[in-house]
């Protein structure tokens, strides 16, 4: 048995230790929100925080999570960071098919929550890892700098 | 801006009950298949949704109670307003697009309704343009222009009716507005929920009087749309997401040679992972079911499996290319197009100019892996997907389970990506063949690597491509020979007859925007030994990066601007020639560059639209490419949601640069050589420069949009790495190697590291070494 | 005149005569004795033990193929060699030899038939081997199921083909005895001796070779280059060796593959930790330690001795690089924030899996490049306590130039080096 911290609930899996964290979630705890992209970290649509740094879910062995916290998607809105990050998405309707989205808002939080105010650079140095097949890149680069003066 | 209000989105928030009620609550149906035949919508007869397969009694006993004038629109008594929308989304926004159609004419706001994708059933939502229930070709508004706005007249026309009828009023005094009725004289005020009863036994107006467009309250307007907020809060559900109880979770690998089988299958191993459930053979693949995902990956990878290769064991794509442009030289063509004296101008050119460009497979990667969710029980079998055809994949999945049609159940889904990939119901007959063997729901998920892998692609081209100019430069002659497989041959039951034309290997090639006073496209069917199908921009992202990459060519060779070339053959085109000129102004072509950069530019019609893309890019000495600048002008007609005809430009543009730079599936040994995104690799955020968008103000009908990006972009960027170093790229991807600067390391630092500072040491001392 | 002629011929009969016995006489076959008191299940155990710290499998076995099938080709300066097939297959493996057959193979590297069999068999460190350990190998092998396949012929250039010539090479270099401990040391040292020189046969990769292919032991594990790949100095050096790793460090890379501040094990070395060193028991992998430190230091490339202050150290975090780099925005580090940064982490961390951490690496303070080249263009794997960890290979994305920034941009963040990895280089590591 794991014991787990998503979301602010506790969870108590029953799982292989090598498990990766996205699966978990997906499969075992029923938050369906993180997805699945490539399984090799080269997409960033699982992308969750552990006490609030962004991390690559689908390579993460859930036995190394720990006693850190899991923030997803469903709950990344109830951070400042969060919030602005999904009000600025809407505002400038970033959003087109919407799969990768849930792993760009997670790493766009991330990057509002530790730098209020992101360069250009800075915010390719946190979302280049984020692939996005329907090419909504420069509304995420808007978005994230309205998000940041918002 | 005003406060977004947004619809609420079927998928998460519509439940079972829910569901079966709708499905079987006894509607009037106003569909696309009531404006070819009528009969239904004459009649005022109510085709029961229930041979929609809705299998289960619904267990509520309840069946809808209210307002259901056709196959897109249900208002029950608490007001609660159901748009039934025919086209998937897969992020296209179409649910929005066609929300607003509806919306406009029924007078309610896209805040007061709920968005729900039309269960399969070709007699009702048969899109007229693609002649079934199909999402695809950028023909959604264009389907759904006419008869969408035609539901919502129609049953505004009836709501009204009914309180006018309730008042003793005359209807022509009433009017309606955000879902309530006003009579005017008196003010009096109903709700639509107060007056379905009596609007349901109103016989549904034939030719219901449509707006003037000048009264478009929604339509021409940039709303939000209606199924973002679940997109950014995880509530969205895709495919992927379907949770069934009891349900299991599985993953699959094929053979790795197509038209390969299982020759046998040693899966002691696999059955010893912890959490593994089933291992299950089918012809060409096999499947571990196990209590989640990583249970049957891990159970897969234990797998022991003897394949027997078949015929396709030695494919490589060496011998496609060599097979094609042996086909293209030697092999019969299918006539597309002769007009004019093609071989007395070609005789009498002043100047000839030919080439040969060649065009990769390519795989669509969705972000979305590959999935279905399948439930298979004596008498019914239940499927959980996203696809493009629902009721293709009912028909497939009907045949595999053994099952009559009616009784399969299939719930359509947000589809995370389609690209042409979800054209395709493959996956959900392999689906249901696994799902079929167990008793309990099953959910099948690809791994990336599977999902590339036994793909269905786009074809490989050879294409060889010839003008003769007159003396003025212009071409006086065209001829365009495109050689490779037929993607309607695969795609359509029945294939393509031999010495057939596919349209789609052509468009694009037989319909250019220029006038030539002789012109000659035509086609040598060459069907490769791995399947292919449709991909974002379908037959004009093939030919139009011919046509246009060879525009510039003869712009080249007659010493002209290849603006003011184009311009010269587009005086019968005005919308052309305006979205060019739009283009270019707006890019300031002709304005100065650092030295390494250029401008390309590309000009298509395709799909109802007209549109004009400027990419700049910088050139490196070591050949790398740097996008700076892209600049697209559209005419699309009347721009429904003109945001979101910006955003797919945007989208559509980018999909088409990360095929131009890096996509293109190769094969050895018969085994498909990419994997996943470190070897089928995809633009990322920092390599993406600033993007404008102009959309044309129109008054025409609506034109399709969602291909049209990715057809300008591979042109456009080839042009500009022409302007940038001179040197022209016929094959894709570009062989970007090509672009490195030989020779002494001086040459290269007297270029300078285009568009730049040569602070980029690393690229000054790579580009000097690199040898 | 006459006379002398005549002894002279007689001379070169003799040396001819001895010469042509040297080479082409039968080997002789001793014979052994049982393999004393294991037997049966324990015996087995026992040498499937000794198989994995002796790490038959790495060369008996091609990745994803069945395990000791053979087949792997060894691609030498002048031809290649296939490891054979060592599954008891009675047509294509071992599944006919005799026990002493075995113990000479392994100890005087002769084949079944008589052959005389090429050093790319580690035989000179396996004659170090006691003869209860090999035979508890052969029990171990013959306990596996046959695997019936035919590993492919060699394809030697002339005069390599010659297998007699391998004679006067084990006459030089095969060591004639078996190992003996060594009194002066405690027990744990000897078997750590055992282990490293016999059968982890470490000083086939980290020792350079003379002339004639041959370990040269005057420079003992002063590190070499094998395969493309360098097998770094792991002499008790401090500055180019390991004499300042910590005994935790020595022995979590040797048991994971990776350690604090030292980085992972890639290539080959990843493939030794995974088939065999990870198996080992913990009292192994000390033993191993004690006797690495104690061999002499050997001084190899100061270049590329680790850097403690790389740029990768001023780093903020493991989400964003440091400043300056990050508004030069090169090439490489362009590549980096798409590719690498997602597990790498730009402070050398390591995001996901302790592995990825980059901090302290020798391969990414290397200037050459060699090894960082060859894990971004063919990537990495390996089994951990953790689960598997892998990195997958960028070759075919990328073009040359690509590699070759993102390689020196990795050099130059990561090791503080100014790199000079060139698309040439590249091209060549692409094999």
């Amino acid at each position: 048995m794991i014991t787990l911290n998503v979301n602010g609930e506790t969870h108590r899996v029953d799982v292989p230790p090598d498990m990766p964290l996205l699966w978990v979630l997906r499969d075992v705890v029923g938050l369906n929100g993180t997805k699945f992209g490539c399984g090799i970290a080269q997409c960033g649509a699982c992308t969750v925080h552990l006490d609030g740094k962004p991390v690559r879910s689908c390579i993460l062995p859930v036995a190394s999570v720990g006693a850190r916290a899991v923030t997803t998607v469903e709950a990344v809105g109830q951070s400042p960071s969060g919030k602005k990050i999904q009000e600025a998405w809407l505002a400038l309707e970033v959003v087109q098919c919407g799969y990768c989205q849930s792993g760009q808002v997670m790493s766009a939080a991330a990057l509002l929550a530790r730098n209020p105010n992101p360069s250009d650079a800075d915010i390719d140095a946190a979302m280049a890892g984020n692939i996005c097949r329907c090419g909504t890149y420069s509304r995420i680069r808007a978005a994230i700098k309205q998000a940041s003066q918002a | 801006m005003d406060k977004p209000t947004y619809a609420r989105v079927d998928g998460a928030t519509l439940s079972p009950s829910t569901r079966r009620r709708f499905l079987q609550g006894g509607a009037l149906l106003i569909a696309f298949a009531a404006m070819g035949r009528r009969k239904a919508w004459a009649a005022g007869e109510e085709p029961s949704l229930r041979m929609l397969g809705a299998g289960d009694a619904d267990k509520d006993g309840a069946a809808f109670q209210g307002f259901a004038p056709g196959g897109f629109i249900r208002i029950g008594r608490d007001n609660s307003i159901t748009l039934i929308v025919p086209s998937v989304e897969m992020g296209q926004g179409i649910y929005t697009g066609e929300a607003m159609l509806i919306a406009e004419e029924l007078e309610v706001g896209l805040d007061q309704v709920q968005v729900v994708p039309a269960p399969p059933n070709e007699e009702l939502y048969q899109q007229p343009l693609l002649k079934s229930q199909s999402t695809g070709g950028s023909t959604s508004i264009r389907g759904a222009w006419v008869p969408l706005r035609q539901a919502g007249a129609a049953a505004r026309q009836m709501l009204i009716g009914a309180a006018a009828a309730q008042w003793g009023v005359d209807p022509a005094e009433c009017a309606a507005q955000r879902a309530i009725i006003t009579h005017r004289p008196t003010g009096r005020t109903a709700t639509y929920g107060e007056v379905v009863d009596g609007a349901s036994r109103l016989p549904v107006p034939k030719d219901p009087p449509l707006k003037d467009p000048r009264d478009f309250k929604l339509i021409g307007r940039s709303v939000r749309r209606v199924e973002t907020p679940s997109k950014v809060n995880g509530t969205a559900v895709f495919g992927i997401d379907v949770q069934v109880p009891g349900m299991k979770v599985a993953t699959v690998t094929a053979c790795p040679v197509f038209g390969g089988k299982v020759a046998s299958v040693d899966d002691r191993a696999a059955r010893a992972v912890p959490g593994v459930r089933d291992v299950v053979r089918i012809d060409n693949a096999v499947a571990v079911v196990g209590d989640h995902f990583w249970a049957a990956r891990k159970g897969l990878e234990a797998l022991d499996i003897t394949w027997d290769y078949g015929p396709n064991a030695g494919t490589s794509s060496n011998g496609i290319w060599a097979d094609l442009k042996a086909r293209s030289e030697t092999g019969q063509p299918v006539q597309a197009r002769r007009d004019g004296d093609v071989d007395g101008a070609m005789k009498a050119a002043s100047k000839r100019v030919e080439a040969v460009y060649q065009l990769p497979f390519l795989a669509h990667a969705t972000m979305e892996p590959i999935n279905t969710t399948v439930h298979v029980r004596p008498d019914a079998c239940e499927i959980w997907v996203g696809t493009q055809v629902p009721t293709a994949a009912q028909g497939l999945a009907a045949k595999e389970a053994g099952l009559p049609v009616e009784k399969v159940i299939l719930h359509n889904h947000l589809l995370g990506g389609g690209f042409g990939r979800r054209l395709e119901a493959d996956s959900i007959g392999q689906a249901v063949a696994i799902a079929k063997q167990v008793d309990y729901p099953v959910k099948i998920i690809w791994t990336r690597e599977e999902d590339i892998r036994r793909d269905i692609f786009r074809p490989a081209y050879y294409d060889r491509i010839a003008a003769g100019l007159g003396p003025d430069g212009l071409p006086t002659v065209w001829t365009d020979r495109v050689t490779g497989g037929s993607v309607m041959g695969h795609y359509f039951p029945g294939g393509l007859e031999q010495g057939k034309l596919d349209d789609d290997a052509v468009e694009g090639a037989k319909e250019t925007p220029y006038r030539f006073p002789a012109v000659q496209v035509d086609w040598v069917r060459a069907d490769p030994p791995v399947p292919i199908t449709w991909w974002r921009g379908v037959g004009p992202t093939h030919n139009v990066f011919v046509v246009e990459s060879f525009m510039d060519e003869l712009a080249h060779a007659a010493g002209k601007d290849p603006v003011d070339y184009r311009r010269a053959l587009l005086q019968h085109n005005p919308r052309s020639l305006a979205v060019l000129n739009l283009a270019v102004e707006k890019a300031g072509w002709g304005n100065p560059l650092p030295g390494g950069s250029g401008r390309g530019v590309s000009l298509h019609d395709s799909f109802g639209s007209h549109v004009a893309v400027v990419i700049e890019a910088a050139v490196d000495p070591a050949g790398l490419i740097g996008l700076k600048r892209i600049v697209a002008a559209i005419d699309c007609g009347l721009a429904i949601n003109p945001d979101s005809v910006k955003a797919q430009l945007e989208g559509g543009i980018l999909f088409g640069l990360s095929a131009a730079l890096y996509s293109g599936i190769t094969f050895a040994g018969g085994r498909v050589e990419q994997s996943n995104f470190h070897d089928y690799r995809n633009l990322r955020i920092n390599e993406t420069p600033p993007i404008e968008v102009h959309v044309v103000q129109s008054a025409e009908g609506p034109g399709g949009v969602g291909e049209t990006g990715t057809v300008s972009a591979a042109p456009a960027l080839g042009n500009a790495i022409f302007a940038a170093t001179g040197k022209r790229l016929r094959s894709l991807p570009f062989r970007r190697e090509e672009l490195r600067s030989q020779g002494s390391g001086r040459d290269v630092l007297s270029k300078g590291p285009a568009g730049r500072e040569p602070a980029d040491n690393d690229l000054t001392r790579l580009a000097r070494t690199g040898e | 005149m006459k006379r002398w002629g005549l002894w002279f011929l007689g001379l070169v009969a003799v040396i001819v005569v001895a010469a042509a016995a040297f080479f082409f006489l039968p080997h002789r076959l001793d014979a052994v004795a049982s393999p004393g008191p294991a037997a049966g299940p324990d015996l087995i155990a026992r040498g499937e033990y000794v198989a994995q710290a002796a790490d038959c499998a790495a060369c008996h076995s091609v990745p994803g193929g069945k395990p000791f099938a053979g087949g792997l080709p060894f691609t030498l300066g002048f031809g290649t060699i296939y490891a054979p097939n060592i599954t008891p297959d009675k047509e294509t493996g071992i599944g006919t030899w005799s026990d002493a057959e075995f113990v000479r193979a392994m100890r005087h590297g002769v084949g079944k038939a008589g052959e005389d069999l090429y050093p790319a068999f580690p035989y000179a460190a396996y004659a170090l081997m006691s003869d209860e350990d090999i035979l508890a190998v052969k029990a171990y092998l013959s306990s596996l199921t046959p695997v019936r396949a035919q590993a492919p012929a060699n394809d030697l250039k002339f005069p390599f083909n010659q297998r007699y010539l391998m004679r006067a090479w084990k006459l030089l270099f095969l060591p004639g005895e078996r190992m003996t401990p060594d009194p002066s040391h405690p027990p744990e040292w000897n078997r750590g001796a055992y282990l490293v020189e016999a059968l982890g046969h470490c000083g086939e990769c980290h020792t350079p070779r003379n002339a004639l292919f041959a370990l040269d032991q005057e420079r003992k594990f002063a590190g070499a280059e094998a395969a493309g790949w360098k097998a770094y100095n792991i002499s008790s050096d401090k500055q180019t060796g390991i004499g300042d790793w910590t005994d935790r460090q020595l022995t979590d890379y040797l048991s994971k593959g990776h350690a604090e501040g030292r980085g992972s094990a890639s290539g080959s070395m990843a493939e030794v930790v995974d088939h065999s060193l990870r198996h080992l028991t913990p009292e192994d992998i000390r033993a191993m330690v004690a006797y690495l430190r104690t061999v002499p230091p050997q001084t190899s490339d100061l270049a590329a001795a680790i850097n403690p202050n790389p740029p990768a150290a001023k780093a903020p975090s493991p989400y964003a690089p440091p400043p300056d780099e990050n508004t030069r925005e090169t090439v490489g580090l362009k590549l980096f924030q798409g590719a690498c940064a997602s597990c790498h982490g730009w402070n050398g961390e390591g995001l996901q899996h302790s592995h990825a951490g980059l901090a302290g690496s020798q391969s990414v303070n290397d200037p050459k490049g060699t090894n960082a080249l060859n894990v971004i263009l063919h990537g990495a794997r390996m089994d951990t306590p953790d689960g598997e960890v892998f990195m997958p290979g960028f070759a075919a994305g990328y073009t040359d130039v690509e590699i070759a920034a993102v390689t020196n941009y990795v050099l130059g963040h990561f090791g503080g080096k100014q790199a000079a990895v060139s698309p040439a280089d590249v091209a060549a590591a692409r094999r």
